[in-house]
């Protein structure tokens, strides 16, 4: 119940039982049901291997490394990509949409753009990236900063654009001038509506983290999956689809909590 | 002498379909400085419309607005608005929302403080100075929003329903806070509501407007809300029988209109 920053903050709390134990059931069920379907030999361990194999591999990427690096290692090189891919979102994402929910020629300007690129799969464009900016780490930052961006400029301009007019006529009324108003009233406002643009954009990162890694990596938990699946080792591919849903999983619970943490109102507010 | 002064306003509504109607049409008004002054007049007559172009936040096509001799170009920190609904910044504690208008213009901290201080003294919210203003009730919402246009020091305060989403007891409280609030600061104060016993219980100066395009109909000087600040219980006032004989004339006037304007 804590993480959830819907309307359901005033239900009473169900006498049975708490979202969180509800969820991990299911996760229980779905560990249940694998371990199941593999024991009873039902699906061959080459298209599904089983849990003990999987985590067997996971202890043991950890520890000796899969292509010269260890697990952890894979983890950091796509962390620090879409890491380095998400600031460089914020940084240009956030102003743009500003900017586009406070000037409609501007939006009409600029919507085309961005709803043309939004919908192509980054496989798509994938070549042409290569081509224009090689095979190095830019590349690669490139591919997943367009997966983000797109999601986080929507946000903030539907966000700027949903922003209460009474609010905005109450600060004139107080004497802000434009730029107190994008600052004390606007950016403020469109806060969390911003938030859960970041939760969908970092969803996507993560998805075109895999298309990313097809560009000559040698390191990243996408460039792990597809050599893995190249060489049939199928147990390191399910571990390393079930590293990149943990490791995302995780950003979407700090997001939460942020997002509960600078907006407690949400869902509160007449 | 004359505060507020409107001079043959003349202000269109674009509907989406067909053309634009008319909602006031060479409407002037003068307003003395220090009064009460309560607009009333039938649903959609263009009260709202008047206290925006007053506050500023649309013009009207024709006609000017002035306030001691000076017009009226947009929104300005010497018009303080209070709307029904609170609009207040839910991010901010009451305290913080009360200061906003001072911090908007740069004042130094102890000066923020001294003023929030005295001003939520003034609409009973001490002890409620750190509480996040989500969690407040909608009468104690609407005294921060009273605060936070009064900390400001505007010269009129321009109020559009403000307690039309009250229940009647809270509504009430509200209404004695106002008189409290009109007598102690001298504030002029012009004040739009649909409610005829509020209307009649708050106006020093109570006008009636016509259904659209508004004109000024009827004009009182009315002393119920001076009763009330010479110590007269808001209870025994209402139910006296001068002023239920002037709420029903308000009323009977306002029947008459809405049968006029039907038609």
């Amino acid at each position: 119940m804590r993480d959830s920053v819907a309307a359901d903050a005033d239900e009473p709390a169900s006498p049975m039982l708490a979202s969180w134990q509800l969820s991990g059931l299911t996760v229980l069920a779905v560990l249940g049901l694998w371990w199941l379907v593999t024991w009873a030999a039902v699906i061959p361990p080459l298209y599904l291997p089983g849990p003990r194999a999987v985590f067997g591999k996971l202890v043991e990427v950890s520890r000796e490394g899969y292509m010269d690096a260890t697990l952890w290692q894979h983890c950091e090189a796509s962390f620090l990509r879409v890491f380095l891919a998400l600031l460089l979102a914020l940084a240009t994402a956030i102003p743009l949409g500003l900017a586009l929910g406070l000037n409609r020629m501007l939006r009409a300007l600029v919507d085309p753009l961005i709803e043309f690129y939004r919908p192509i799969p980054p496989l798509a464009y994938l070549p042409l990236i290569v081509i224009w900016f090689g095979i190095g780490e830019t590349s690669k930052i490139f591919l997943i900063y367009l997966a983000i961006f797109a999601p986080i400029v929507l946000a903030t301009t539907a966000g700027v654009m949903a922003v209460d007019p009474i609010r905005i006529r109450v600060a004139q009324s107080l004497g802000a001038t434009r730029l107190q108003l994008v600052r004390f009233v606007i950016l403020p406002s469109a806060l969390p509506t911003i938030m859960t643009g970041i939760r969908i954009a970092l969803g996507a990162g993560w998805s075109t983290l895999v298309a990313a890694e097809l560009i000559a990596a040698t390191r990243g938990l996408g460039f792990m999956i597809q050599s893995a699946s190249q060489f049939l080792v199928t147990d390191l591919v399910v571990a390393g689809i079930l590293v990149v849903a943990l490791v995302a999983l995780l950003f979407e619970i700090v997001l939460r909590r942020l997002q509960q943490r600078f907006s407690p109102w949400l869902g509160r507010m007449s | 002498m004359t505060a507020l002064a409107l001079r043959r306003i003349s202000s269109t509504h674009a509907s989406r379909s067909g053309s634009p109607t008319p909602v006031l049409d060479g409407f002037s008004l003068d307003v003395r400085a220090g009064e009460l002054t309560v607009l009333i007049g039938p649903s959609g007559c263009g009260k709202t419309t008047l206290l925006n172009h007053i506050a500023g936040f649309t013009r009207p096509d024709a006609g000017s607005i002035e306030i001691d001799g000076r017009s009226i170009t947009g929104p300005g920190a010497d018009r303080g608005v209070i709307f029904q609904q609170d609009a207040l910044l839910p991010w901010m504690t009451v305290v913080e929302n009360v200061e906003f208008g001072l911090r908007l213009r740069g004042a130094p901290a102890a000066d923020r403080a001294r003023i929030a201080r005295s001003t939520l003294e003034l609409v009973d919210l001490v002890g409620f100075e750190r509480h996040p203003v989500w969690e407040l009730s909608g009468g104690m919402k609407q005294r921060v929003s009273l605060a936070r246009a009064l900390a400001a020091d505007p010269q009129m305060l321009l109020m559009d329903e403000p307690f039309g989403a009250l229940d009647a007891l809270t509504r009430e409280q509200m209404q004695t806070l106002l008189l409290k609030v009109w007598r102690s600061t001298g504030k002029q104060i012009v004040l739009v509501t649909h409610d005829i016993e509020e209307a009649v219980f708050l106006a020093s100066d109570l006008v009636m407007l016509t259904a659209r395009p508004a004109r000024v109909a009827s004009r009182m000087a009315l002393d119920f809300g001076q009763r009330y600040a010479a110590g007269e219980s808001a209870r025994r006032i209402k139910s006296d029988a001068t002023f239920i004989d002037k709420r029903e004339q308000v009323l009977s006037w306002l029947f008459e209109q809405g049968e006029r304007g039907d038609a």
